[in-house]
């Protein structure tokens, strides 16, 4: 199974922030031939330990995170259709007008939108909010949907894995299925030392698994796999564009959440070089992932995060260069061994 | 006959304004099984049906084969395609939508947006000229399959609904071409009160411009537009609106034949059909205006299926709808007005 492969299976899967199961089930499919112990901690995130030839002098932990951002049911109005809110952050106007799936049964359903003909000049100019928005799974009362429909059902985005040209993909979920290929990929490897591997839930709603289970593992070192925000589009200039598609793996100094350690950063950069990928920071402080959580638990971890560039984040059609998904993957497993080496 | 597929497989096809084929090549092969003589002429498909007697007056019915869309303006060096607006379409519910580019061949893109780790506050709706699509390709790249001037559309499936709702991106008109060809099925091997012309226009979108050129070649002396129009939904004006699941909204207009609008009406109430009325003030937005004023002029009137979210890869419908537009249409032909 190719890396492309890989990551379209995962994307595929539902798993808003809370609701992670299917995701762990398919990934625990997947690696638990490949590794001594696993386990799936009171929140939900899985744990994995994996030997390698040596055991290194400090502790490694790989994470990446299962959630993905989507929506809740948060009540069910008299004419049947569904009041929702977002589970992480999702503007409108990636919700309104989309087809979407609902609770466990997946009934579909769409985001309404009232008819343009009928808006005023300055509603076609106002961006759509949340709280304005219902979902529409086509019943006529708030009784035939209640045989469908459960409050705090979750609510996914309808879209599917779609090539675009040679080199790029589109799907929901990339954010952060990329960092879960890539960790599974690893897991498949014969390893120069040992490792953990955590697979969390709950980074979409404020970095809630990692802190939870990078307390528990309490680790030297950490590297984070995620997927970020590239704004490399039509009349971005500059700083604003953050990172390119095909500029290889982002490795930031700082976003929201972190301040990177330094060493680390720059040994990114020297094994990007040596090992002939690019490689790229970001050129805005935004954002942020579950290094925020974990480089602050415990007494500190030392921690880096490498990111798949990704454009249109938080929406249903992320779109990656999976080059820098499989840059991002030499980069890893490279940066990893030298982390247990330091 | 089964409607479902027939909107499906309709409402799928892809035909935006001023670049109808694929969605008209299918419209007419399914047209052709009940009007020998189908043809594109003018960019309309026209066909008979039915009696050629010419003592008999000669009705029209009408829907359009055309969807909103977009086409390309521009590429730029950086392989993004600038693109503006075939028909009415709502920006607000532009960023990160996927959509399909139709040059030699078709391809996937999707919208850009800007992700709200970088905005501050509400992003506000962006103009045409200050969004693009990307298709993952170099403009090198792009140079070999799309030209400007290739049009462009949502990339969205259908889908059903809970009961006999459904959802998907061109149902208006494609589920008025449905309950056409649902009434045809219908009037098969029946007495008709009128010789029937069958028109699945071209351009409505862009201001009616396919019914304007049919009514001069068909001159009739009765027409009807099957189109759809707005269903109540949360944030609509119920007032204005039809529902879904009541049947075919009859219009009422200064512009429009009341001797057709109490047919129809007639016609619905005599054959125990649910049907909802339309009442506008002057002229009604649909192919009716060309046909009333169009040559000679004719009696029109609309019939509308009823639609929520409208112009979006969100419309829905109800498929009962459509079965009892196709219904009253069979019925009106059948009875006379």
């Amino acid at each position: 199974m190719t890396m492309k492969e890989l990551l379209k299976e995962l994307c595929l899967i539902d798993g808003v922030s809370g609701d992670e199961t299917a995701v762990r089930e398919a990934i625990t499919e997947k690696i638990k031939n490949v590794c001594d112990e696993y386990y799936t901690d009171k929140l939900g995130s899985l744990i994995c330990f994996k030997k390698g030839r040596k055991t290194p002098a400090h502790k490694l932990m790989i994470c990446a995170h299962m959630d993905e951002v989507g929506f809740i049911v948060t009540a069910i109005h008299s004419d049947g259709t569904l009041a929702f809110d977002t589970v992480g952050g999702v503007d409108a106007s990636v919700v309104i007008g989309r087809q979407v799936r609902v609770g466990k049964k997946r009934i579909n359903g769409v985001v309404g939108s009232t008819a343009v003909h009928n808006l005023s000049k300055e509603q076609r100019e106002k961006a759509p909010k949340i709280k304005e928005l219902y979902i529409d799974i086509g019943a006529y009362s708030k009784e035939e949907a209640e045989k469908h429909v459960s409050y705090g059902d979750c609510v996914y985005f309808a879209s599917e894995f779609v090539q675009l040209g040679e080199r790029r993909v589109r799907s929901k979920a990339i954010d952060d299925r990329a960092g879960c290929a890539m960790m599974i990929r690893l897991m498949h490897e014969e390893l120069e030392y040992d490792t953990y591997f955590v697979f969390n839930v709950q980074e979409e709603i404020g970095l809630r698994g990692s802190r939870v289970s990078a307390t528990a593992l309490a680790p030297d070192f950490a590297i984070v796999l995620e997927a970020t925000t590239a704004a490399d589009i039509d009349g971005a200039e500059g700083g604003k564009r953050v990172c390119s598609l095909g500029g290889g793996p982002v490795v930031s100094f700082m976003d929201r959440s972190t301040v990177y350690d330094k060493e680390l950063y720059r040994l990114a950069f020297d094994i990007a070089a040596q090992e002939g990928i690019p490689c790229q920071t970001k050129t805005m402080i935004a954002g942020g992932n579950d290094a925020g959580a974990i480089h602050i638990s415990g007494t500190g971890v030392r921690t880096i995060a490498v990111s798949v560039p990704c454009r249109y984040l938080h929406s249903p059609s992320s779109v990656i260069q999976t080059s820098d998904l499989d840059d991002s993957y030499t980069l890893v497993k490279k940066l990893a061994q030298r982390i247990c080496e330091l | 006959m089964d409607i479902k597929d027939t909107v499906f497989r309709l409402s799928e096809a892809y035909g935006a304004s001023g670049s109808e084929s694929p969605a008209a090549q299918l419209a007419l092969e399914m047209l052709r099984e009940y009007c020998p003589d189908a043809q594109i002429a003018g960019g309309n498909i026209i066909g008979s049906f039915g009696t050629e007697d010419s003592s008999l007056p000669l009705l029209l019915i009408d829907a359009h084969i055309d969807q909103i869309g977009m086409i390309v303006n521009y590429i730029t060096d950086d392989g993004f395609i600038k693109f503006s607006a075939l028909g009415g379409l709502d920006r607000r519910l532009l960023p990160a939508q996927p959509v399909i580019v139709h040059g030699k061949r078709d391809i996937c893109g999707v919208i850009c947006s800007v992700p709200p780790h970088l905005t501050s506050g509400a992003a506000e709706v962006l103009q045409f000229d200050e969004t693009a699509i990307d298709t993952g390709m170099t403009k090198e790249e792009l140079s070999e399959i799309v030209q400007l001037g290739d049009t462009i559309t949502f990339d969205v499936k259908c889908r059903e609904l809970v009961g006999s709702r459904v959802a998907g991106g061109a149902f208006d008109d494609r589920c008025g071409i449905a309950s056409i060809l649902y009434a045809l099925e219908l009037l098969k091997d029946k007495e008709l009160k009128y010789r029937v012309k069958v028109v699945f226009s071209s351009q409505e979108e862009l201001g009616e411009r396919g019914a304007k050129i049919a009514a001069a070649r068909i001159c009739p002396d009765v027409a009807l537009a099957v189109d759809v129009s707005f269903a109540y939904a949360l944030g609509e004006d119920e007032l204005k609106c039809g529902k879904l699941g009541k049947g075919p909204m009859i219009g009422i207009a200064p512009s429009l034949s009341r001797d057709i609008s109490n047919g129809l009406i007639e016609t619905a109430k005599a054959e125990d059909i649910p049907c909802q009325t339309e009442v506008m003030n002057g002229s009604t937005g649909t192919n009716a205006d060309q046909y009333s004023v169009g040559g000679t002029g004719a009696k029109a009137c609309t019939v509308s299926i009823p639609l929520r979210n409208m112009h979006t890869p969100a419309e829905v419908i109800d498929l009962i709808d459509v079965e009892l537009t196709g219904r009253l249409i069979a019925a009106f032909i059948g009875r006379g007005e």
